[in-house]
């Protein structure tokens, strides 16, 4: 826009906000301090006139950007929605009124506090521009699937069905995975009763009528290139002959691997050819196709068989797995029907410690296997003897006692790996980081990690999506369920979290969903979850760029590469835009067109600190956008009461905040600073992975700014909010201002 | 398998499970247990038993004939219905305990000192008889189930409250002679015996 910067502040009187507020003075503050162009007032904003009354300032007064002061951000957002004006809201309401008392004695320290909200968000409107397109969009519909199983059949399939062209590209030779080799699945559809067809084939046979879908067999990806909207994928086959294909988003869906039973030694797997995994078993009943099943030894029927549940699973020892996977149970109880159903006499007996029947029809199916005369029985194996029969070795824990009972056949049930590829850069080893630089630099070096990449992504940050807990490459499942650490790369089935088939399925229809939305996002410039539709993107000037590589190395979404003379490269649509770049940039030279150094840093200025005699701290609160400063609004609606010294600004996250905030608003004289963002560790809830960690990480060193000023450390403190801490707010608040009381007002006041 | 087949039952294979299917009323329900332990916390005397309800459908699944059907547990049952109210899996636990007594009874393996299984009979003969209990014989007959002299220091320890239904009218002293019994004492007789004649085919149609 080239037009000159025009502010038009509009003033609510509803919602008591006029009873409450002196508006004519609002007016004066808006005009005067905040340089607002044009102000009017109206009794009801949010209505039609009210909204009518601001599109005609835009339409005929060249009223580009736009303050309301009336409530928060969060509210209204459908009625104050302007196109091509920056907005800005000073938030009266939920950030004022409903968190002061209406008392006479408190009239002008709440009027303060709305004078400086106005006065903030004409600041902030000041710094703000336009979001402008940045070129980099382009509209890819095609959407590329890693992994021919159920999971990304199924998302072929769904994704085809909206319109959304497809294209599987499978390692082996077939489509099916591992489903495929089941000789019945566990039933998806009531009563639940029996196994059920494993479905594969019909499933490929709707692939292969398809015209929208693609099938690559034999083929790898040897490189992925791009972001969003414009993925460049090598597709490589066997032959060795490669073809680059462009997509607008990738569904990971390459599935697992069966843990491998020989780290299980104890259970004589490998020794004894009757004991088996529960992939081979079913093998074997694919074998018996509905007769009785073979033993591998000796080819006898068998008759008795025990199933030895969490094999090397759901434990810490060294080589094992420490998760669940979560299908085993409803597949013994299923396996154990194939004895059962050909022949109600063989013995059939499922050892478990905890039985997990997870799904709608998990636990109906668990009662037809006991129905069916399958005994389940609570105990821990501890060992397999291996014999003629072998001799399972086992305590009963009902019973308390130990047990050895020889059976025709051991199944172990062993669990999942994910297909997950290697890990990230961040994941790796000093080691590992040393070998690679060292191959990078032409020497030969014999690289770690032995695992094949499943993407062979073209990022700074690794070859394939992040991995989370027990190296399955999923996301936060509660801030984004289906996602991955890359945007635009969703993963489903077994690769996320361990599942069975039914899983695996609708777990593929809602990242065949999610990839459709984000190569449409990018096609718009627009941002992915949670900032949808937030057209803005982070920019920085090269002059002052001093190559440090803390943002390409901090973003928490691989979004940002490296030119080959040492620039970061921002990758528009791999970009969340959760600015935890411009919060790690040393120098300030990042910046968004509607989030800054600037849009925050003037905001702070611009509230007016009264001199250390009155007695009026101010206390300056960082809020996250996602979980605080909703929480601060709840506390509103709920109408508890916080000090009206305080004055909060929303950041996207704590990742973002700057450290020239905190020392700009030391030297500006406010006398405390609460940060507020996501719990952090193992069971974080920030929308950008690692904000507040990151933010604690800075904040530490913050410490010895203080010390230079003479100030105390007490000053600032950073806390972890989540979305339902409603009640903790304002008491931290008010903690704050306790705190101010005992260590004195800032010296620094001007 | 015979009532009278007390031979091998292997350990965690179905033969016993399958034996107390087909002899022990509702004795189908044990292999739906899903040991919660439910019925064993909800028992108001469970922590007397030897193996609550959980645990002998445990013991039934892995075998263990001879324990289950010696155990003095069952018989422990005072059919409050606390366990049925609360299984989860809608299990006749009250049921099963007195089938299972009463399939040891039949096997004749129950154990013999066993206070509630020995008023059990006394309780039956006496209703029996007339088709009415008969209150004054069976205090009578149950004091001195443990030999005279025992008898005579219950009976005494319990003459206060004999006296007291005496007054109330609960009791009546021509019980001692003949008693009070049923309108028609012959169909009674007649419909008990049809009853154990169906109970046997029953029985042996299991078999
Ligand atoms: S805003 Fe966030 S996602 Fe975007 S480049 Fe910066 S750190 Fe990465
Ligand atoms: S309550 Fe029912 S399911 Fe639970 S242990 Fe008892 S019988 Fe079994
Ligand atoms: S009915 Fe019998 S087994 Fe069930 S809770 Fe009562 S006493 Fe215990």
């Amino acid at each position: 826009m080239a037009d000159e910067m025009k502010i038009g502040a509009y003033i609510c009187n509803g919602c008591g906000i006029g009873e409450r507020l002196d508006s004519s003075q609002l007016e004066m503050t808006a005009t005067r301090d905040g340089k607002a162009a044009v102000c009017q007032q109206h009794d009801f904003l949010c209505s039609e006139a009210g909204v009518k009354m601001i599109q005609d300032d835009i339409d005929n007064e060249g009223v580009n950007h736009v303050v309301l002061a009336a409530c928060s951000r969060r509210a209204k957002t459908e009625a104050f929605n302007f196109d091509n004006v920056t907005l800005s809201r000073a938030n009266l309401r939920e950030g004022v009124i409903w968190v002061r008392p209406d008392e006479d004695d408190q009239r002008e320290t709440t009027q303060e506090m709305a004078d400086d909200y106005i006065r903030m968000a004409c600041a902030e409107s000041k710094y703000m521009k336009i979001p402008e397109a940045s070129g980099q969009q382009s509209v890819n519909k095609n959407i590329l699937i890693a992994g021919g199983g159920v999971a990304g059949m199924t998302a072929a399939l769904e994704a085809s069905k909206a319109g959304y062209p497809c294209t599987i590209v499978e390692k082996s030779g077939e489509l099916g995975g591992a489903t495929a080799k089941l000789y019945k699945k566990i039933p998806t559809s009531a009563p639940y009763a029996d196994p059920e067809d494993n479905g594969v084939d019909a499933m490929v046979a709707a692939v292969e009528a398809d015209s929208n879908i693609t099938v690559c067999l034999n083929s790898t990806l040897t490189n992925t290139a791009g972001a969003p909207g414009r993925f460049a994928a090598d597709i490589s086959t066997e032959s060795g002959s490669t073809e680059t294909k462009d997509f607008g988003a990738i569904v990971q869906a390459s599935g697992f691997t069966e843990y491998d039973a020989n780290q299980l030694p104890e259970f004589a797997y490998g020794k004894n050819k009757d004991v088996v995994t529960q992939m081979e078993l079913e093998a074997l009943a694919k074998e018996a196709d509905g007769g009785a099943i073979k033993r591998p030894s000796d080819g006898k029927e068998v008759q008795s068989v025990l199933f030895i549940q969490c094999a090397g699973q759901r434990s810490k020892k060294e080589g094992h797995l420490e998760h669940c996977s979560g299908y085993c149970c409803s597949a013994s109880i299923k396996q154990a029907m194939y004895f059962k159903d050909q022949n109600a006499d063989v013995d059939t007996t499922v050892l478990f410690s905890d039985l997990r029947t997870p799904g709608a029809g998990g636990e109906n199916f668990y009662r037809s296997g006991q129905k069916k005369g399958v005994i389940f029985t609570k105990g821990i194996a501890s060992e397999v003897v291996d014999g003629a029969n072998p001799t399972v070795k086992f305590k009963d824990l009902i019973l308390d006692e130990d047990v050895d009972l020889e059976v025709d056949m051991v199944v172990l049930a062993t669990g999942m790996v994910p297909n997950a590829g290697q890990p990230s850069r961040a994941e790796l080893t000093d080691q590992d980081n040393e070998d690679i630089a060292a191959e990078k630099a032409g020497e030969e070096k014999e690289i770690r990690i032995d695992v094949e990449s499943i993407l062979n992504l073209d990022y700074r940050q690794g070859k394939d999506v992040p991995h989370m807990d027990n190296g399955f490459a999923d996301s936060h499942f509660i801030c984004f369920p289906y996602e991955t650490q890359r945007t635009g790369i969703y993963t489903a089935g077994p690769v996320r979290r361990p599942m069975d088939t039914q899983q695996a399925m609708d777990d593929a229809m809602g990242a065949a969903m999610k990839a459709i939305a984000a190569a449409e996002n990018a096609g718009l410039g627009k941002a992915a979850h949670p900032r949808v539709a937030d057209l803005s993107f982070p920019t920085f000037r090269a002059e002052g760029c001093t190559q440090c590589k803390r943002c390409t190395v901090e973003c928490p979404f691989g979004a940002i590469n490296e030119t080959d003379d040492g620039y970061p490269e921002f990758n528009e649509s791999r970009c969340r835009r959760c600015g935890t770049c411009m919060g790690a940039c040393p120098v300030r030279v990042i910046s968004f067109e509607n989030y800054s150094i600037d849009t925050v840093g003037q905001q702070l200025k611009a509230v007016d600190i009264p001199d250390e005699f009155d007695e009026k701290p101010r206390i300056l609160v960082l809020a996250c956008e996602n979980d605080a400063y909703p929480a601060l609004d709840m506390a509103a609606q709920n109408k508890l009461e916080y000090s009206a010294f305080t004055r909060i600004i929303p950041v996207r996250c704590l990742g973002s905040v700057s450290l020239s905030w905190i020392t700009d608003s030391m030297n500006s004289g406010y006398d405390g600073i609460i940060l507020m963002g996501c719990p952090s560790g193992d069971d974080y809830q920030c929308h950008f992975v690692k904000g507040s960690l990151m933010a604690q990480e800075r904040m530490s060193k913050v410490g010895d700014t203080l010390e230079s000023l003479s100030l105390e450390k007490e000053r600032v403190q950073t806390y972890e909010i989540s979305i339902t801490d409603i009640h903790k707010v304002p008491k931290i608040i008010n903690e704050m201002v306790d705190t101010i009381e005992q260590i004195g007002m800032s010296p620094f006041k001007f | 398998m015979s009532d009278l087949n007390t031979g091998m039952v292997e350990k965690y294979r179905n033969n016993f499970l399958k034996e107390v299917e087909a002899n022990v009323e509702e004795g189908d329900w044990v292999k739906m247990c899903m040991q919660c332990g439910v019925c064993s916390g909800s028992c108001p005397l469970g922590t007397d038993w030897d193996h609550p309800p959980q645990e002998l459908f445990m013991m039934i699944r892995a075998g263990k004939r001879e324990e289950v059907l010696q155990s003095t547990s069952m018989w422990m049952c005072t059919s409050c219905y606390n366990c049925i109210v609360r299984c989860p899996r809608e299990l006749p636990i009250t049921h099963i305990m007195h089938g299972l007594a009463h399939y040891a009874t039949r096997l004749g393996i129950e154990p013999k000192g066993q206070p509630t299984r020995q008023f059990a009979q006394l309780f039956w003969d006496n209703l029996a008889k007339n088709g009415r209990v008969n209150e004054l014989w069976l205090g009578v007959n149950l004091y001195f189930m443990n030999g005279l002299v025992e008898g005579v220091k219950v009976a005494l320890g319990m003459a206060g409250i004999g006296l007291g239904m005496l007054k109330a009218g609960r009791l009546s002293l021509k019980e001692l002679v003949g008693g009070h019994t049923v309108k028609d004492k012959k169909g009674f007789k007649a419909m008990i015996k049809k009853a154990q004649e169906l109970e046997a085919a029953r029985v042996d149609n299991a078999q």
